[in-house]
Parts: structure tokens; sequence; C-alpha cells
């Protein structure tokens, strides 16, 4: 029973569809069709858990779409169904019109925990991905200082990632993520951790690189107001367990913006207030739920 | 007061206790005869010490207690590396191995130097698999649990920038069981002397350890005792070493 459910049915319509059928539509940078994602139950006595079920999403090309929910409510797992890490056990991916087998190689993933490597310097966690991609050295040294000054880190390059702070090792993250040219950035609460000031800096900065080159972003968080400031779309996500889209709202606040003035504008304020009104439910379920279940993930 | 006073005090302190034990055993040895005979005296033993380097005869022993720790060390490092990697990043053969492994580890094990010396003849190499049964778990343990306590951001974050299998085990798995490795490294290269020289004592016909059996054999308790002083003072310089090498394997680490 457990093994059905968990085949892999990307493969399946890998096989069962081949030719430009999809393609010839407008290709979204990510299209997840019907995903469900069920984890086998961690003791015998215990049931399976559905973190997302039957979920429908797609990102556009070079659009920014945020993720939001209550926390805990299966948004990482469908970055990491996108992302290729975990394969979903009902559903499919597919990216720029091509279904997905294994990671997902147009993707930049920048992860919520600390991710670096902390044997390898600055420089050495940047150019890691260029080198296992069969760049040289040299080059792949070059391009990495030229990130991390781009992500204002010069002078920075020999410093290891203990010593260097939350916001720093962030930005490195993020060049790490970007030095490989990603089409997609799949982001899961990359500020979470700072605090407030460097918080608004860094979602200032995203802003201008992403208007430089207009990747596909997916950006998930629980903070409602990170998400209007940055993104071009607002998805909002039911609590979980069994997690799928509830509500969706178009942010047409003009680019480009400063996330520091937008809160003040009256145009975000009432959208903040449209999108509070569904999220509050959810919040509100997913805390009751909270007092009468066992967290799990 | 200020650290350089500090350090000052200290080293005086440690000066004079080492002082004030001469000097009771000076005394100690001029009142009784017994005690003379116990303990020996501690001019007769620097006249020893002396003797040794001044002839170089000790030059001869050492290097071999030095070469059998050395070999122990890496055979036993090298070994549990490969094992400790193997057995790690494959569950079902962790499984079959873990007690085999938890047997041989707690199998006390300097019972099996006269084993060994059958096996590996009276030369080195018994003291080298004495010091290799040794060191092998203890760095085995730290490369198996460097891998599995790798935390699998650190895996996600490794696959999303391209790394398969092979560059998973050489840019991960491999350098988090070293930081294990290095940590434990006093303990690792300890047990290796440790290894030789009780492997001599059991049986040789070179090295420190046996030196201190020779003497043991006609009451020489003075040439024990120099014999003694002498690897306490290899194995500090052992010690003091590898704290300059972790200093620098390990600076990431710092803050």
């Amino acid at each position: 029973m457990l093994r059905t459910l968990h085949e892999r049915p990307r493969t399946r319509s890998a096989k069962g569809r081949t030719g430009g059928f999809f393609t010839t539509m407008s290709a979204a940078a990510l299209d997840l069709r019907g995903i469900t994602c069920t984890f086998p139950a961690p003791s015998r006595d215990a049931e399976p858990y559905t973190a997302v079920r039957d979920v429908d999403i797609s990102l556009g090309d070079g659009e920014f779409v945020a993720i939001v929910g209550p926390t805990g409510c299966g948004k990482s797992t469908i970055l990491n169904v996108a992302a290729g890490l975990l394969a979903a056990t009902a559903g499919e991916v597919s990216v720029f019109g091509t279904p997905l087998a294994g990671i997902n190689s147009h993707a930049g993933y920048m992860f919520q925990a600390e991710a670096l490597l902390p044997w390898l310097t600055a420089r050495g966690n940047v150019s890691l991905g260029l080198e296992m991609h069969g760049v040289a050295r040299a080059e792949a040294t070059q391009r990495a200082d030229a990130w991390l000054e781009r992500v204002g880190l010069a002078g920075f390059e020999e410093r290891y990632p203990k010593q260097l702070s939350g916001g720093m090792k962030k930005r490195v993250a993020l060049a790490q993520t970007l030095v490989l040219e990603p089409r997609i950035l799949l982001m899961d609460e990359p500020f979470s951790a700072l605090d407030i000031q460097t918080r608004q800096l860094m979602e200032n900065e995203l802003l201008d690189m992403w208007s430089a080159d207009r990747k596909s972003v997916f950006f998930v968080t629980h903070d409602l107001e990170e998400a209007i400031s940055l993104a071009d779309r607002v998805v909002v996500m039911s609590a979980g367990p069994g997690t799928k889209p509830v509500a969706e709202f178009k942010v047409d606040i003009p680019r480009p913006r400063d996330v520091t003035e937008i809160v003040q504008s009256p145009h975000y304020l009432d959208l903040h207030r449209r999108i509070w009104e569904i999220l509050k439910k959810e919040v509100l379920k997913s805390y009751e739920r909270g007092k009468t279940m066992v967290p799990v993930g | 007061m200020s650290p350089a006073v500090q350090r000052t005090v200290v080293w005086s302190c440690r000066l004079a206790l080492i002082g004030i034990l001469l000097v009771a055993w000076v005394i100690a040895i001029n009142h009784s005869k017994i005690a003379m005979f116990f303990l020996g005296s501690p001019k007769v033993i620097a006249e020893h010490l002396f003797q040794w380097f001044a002839t170089g005869k000790i030059f001869r022993h050492l290097g071999i207690t030095l070469l059998e720790t050395m070999l122990s060390f890496v055979i036993g490092c090298s070994l549990a590396l490969v094992l400790g990697l193997w057995l790690a990043l494959n569950d079902i053969l962790a499984r079959i191995c873990d007690p085999f492994i938890k047997g041989l580890n707690s199998m006390p094990r300097l019972i099996m130097a006269p084993i060994f010396a059958v096996w590996f003849g009276l030369g080195i190499w018994s003291k080298v698999a004495l010091g290799v049964t040794l060191v092998f778990f203890v760095v085995f343990f730290n490369v198996f649990q460097g891998i599995r306590e790798v935390s699998p951001v650190l895996i996600a974050n490794a696959r999303m920038l391209g790394a398969r299998r092979r560059d998973l085990v050489r840019r991960v798995y491999i350098p988090s069981a070293m930081s294990w490795v290095f940590s434990s490294l006093h303990l690792s290269v300890g047990l290796a002397f440790v290894g030789a020289v009780i492997g001599e004592y059991l049986g040789s016909s070179a090295g420190v350890g046996y030196l201190i059996l020779e003497a043991e054999g006609t009451f020489d308790i003075e040439t024990v005792l120099a014999g003694v002083i002498l690897l306490t003072t290899c194995a500090l310089t052992l010690d003091y070493i590898i704290t300059l090498v972790e200093e620098s394997l390990l600076k990431w680490q710092a803050k």
C-alpha cells in the first residue's frame, strides 16, 4: 500500500507525455499540478501525515510569487517538491514545460536554516557550485569574488561562516545561489532569522537584484508584510495538515518598491487588510489544531 | 592581576612543586636504604638520561617507538576512515556490523598483545598492530558520527548546487568526518603511543618500552624511571604538536 503511494508519478508522466504538447502552451517557469505529499507514519500506531494535498500552483516566467500561510503548514514541502529534493506522493511538476525528474537544475534554493559549508571560506562556499559544475578553479574563484562584491562582501572572501554575522551569512548564501545563474529562485523564509533592519535591507537588495534580470521567484514566508512588499502575487495557504492554496491576490503596487516605505501606502494597507482577513482564519485554525495535535515537521 | 603576572605565578608554583618533590625525594633516600631501593636516586636517573643522549644510544630506541606510534596512527586512521565512511553511508551494512564492532571495541585489547607477537613477530609490526586496534575504534566512531551528524540542510544545499554522490562524499561527508577526527587527535595519538610502548614492554628487542623491560629484569629502578620520564616528555611533546596542528586545521571552528 505504502509502496504504491510513494511511487514517483513524474517518471510515469515523463514517459507518457513526450513531445511539445505542453511546451506549446505558455510555459510557466514552474507548474505544480495536484501535488500531494504523504509522509509515512513515524511509528506503528501513528497515522501517515499528509502535509500538502492536491496543490495546484504555478509560477510564471519572471514572476515573483510569495506563498504565505501559518507556520508549519507545509509551505517548505511545496518548495522541496519544486526543487526536486522531495518526490511528491501524487501530482506532477513541470519546469519550463518539461516534467521534472530528480533535482531541478534550473532552480537555486535559499534555505531558512544555515546551509553554508562551515569548513569553507565565503569564497569557497560561493565557488562550490561552479566547481561542481566543472568550472576551472581560477575562473570559479574569480566569479565567486565578483558575486561576493556584488552582495557587499568584498574583503570578506577569506572569512569562514563562523566569523560572519547572520546578515553576512545570508548574503554569502545569496551569492552562492545566484552565482550559478538559476532561472528559478526558491526561497524558504530566507530572512526570518535576521533582525528587522538587516532584513529590510536584504529585502531591498533582493528586489534590486531581481529587477535586474527578473528571475522567477517562489518566496515562502509566514510574514504577510514581507510577502506583499516583495511579490507580484501572494498565495495564501490553508492550515495544515493537507495544506492547499485558499486564495490568491495580485499585488499591483508599482515597482521599484522600497520595503521600508511601501508599508505606509494606502494601497498596501488595503491589500494587507484583505489578505489578513483570510490568513487570520487559517492561522487561528492552525493554532487551535496545534493545541490538540503533536506538531509534525 | 595582569595576565603576565598570573603566568609568572603559575610557572613559579609549578617549579616550586617540582623542587619540593625533589628535595623530599633526596631526604628520603639519604635516610632510608629501603627508600633508596624503591625510588632510586634522582641524580643517577639524570645521569642515565644524560648518558643515553650523550652516547646516542637512546636515539635508535626512541626512533623505533616513535615510528611504531606513527605507523599505528596512520594505519589506524586510514582503516577507520575508509570503514567508517563505508558503514555510515550504507545503513544495512552498518546494522549488520554494529554488534561486531561494539564487541571488538569492548574487548580488552591489551590482552591481544601476546597474540600479535605470535602473528607478527617481535619486531615493530606486532606493536603497530596493537596500536592500530587502539586507534581504530576512537577514529572509527568519530568518522561514523561525523557523517551521520551532517545536517540534512547542508546535503540538500549541496545537491541544489549540483553535487552528485561523489561530490557529496568528497566535499561534505569527508570534511565533516575529518572535523570530528581532528577534534579527537589528542586521544588517538595518545593511544597510538600507549600501544607502541605497551607492545614493546610485553616482548620486543628494541624501543623505549624494551629498555624499561630490560632494566626491570635487573631491578635497575633508576633506568626504569629514566625511561618513564623520557616517555612522559615524549607524550607531552606530541600533545603540544597536536595542539599546534589542530589550531591550523580547525581554524574554521574558531569564532
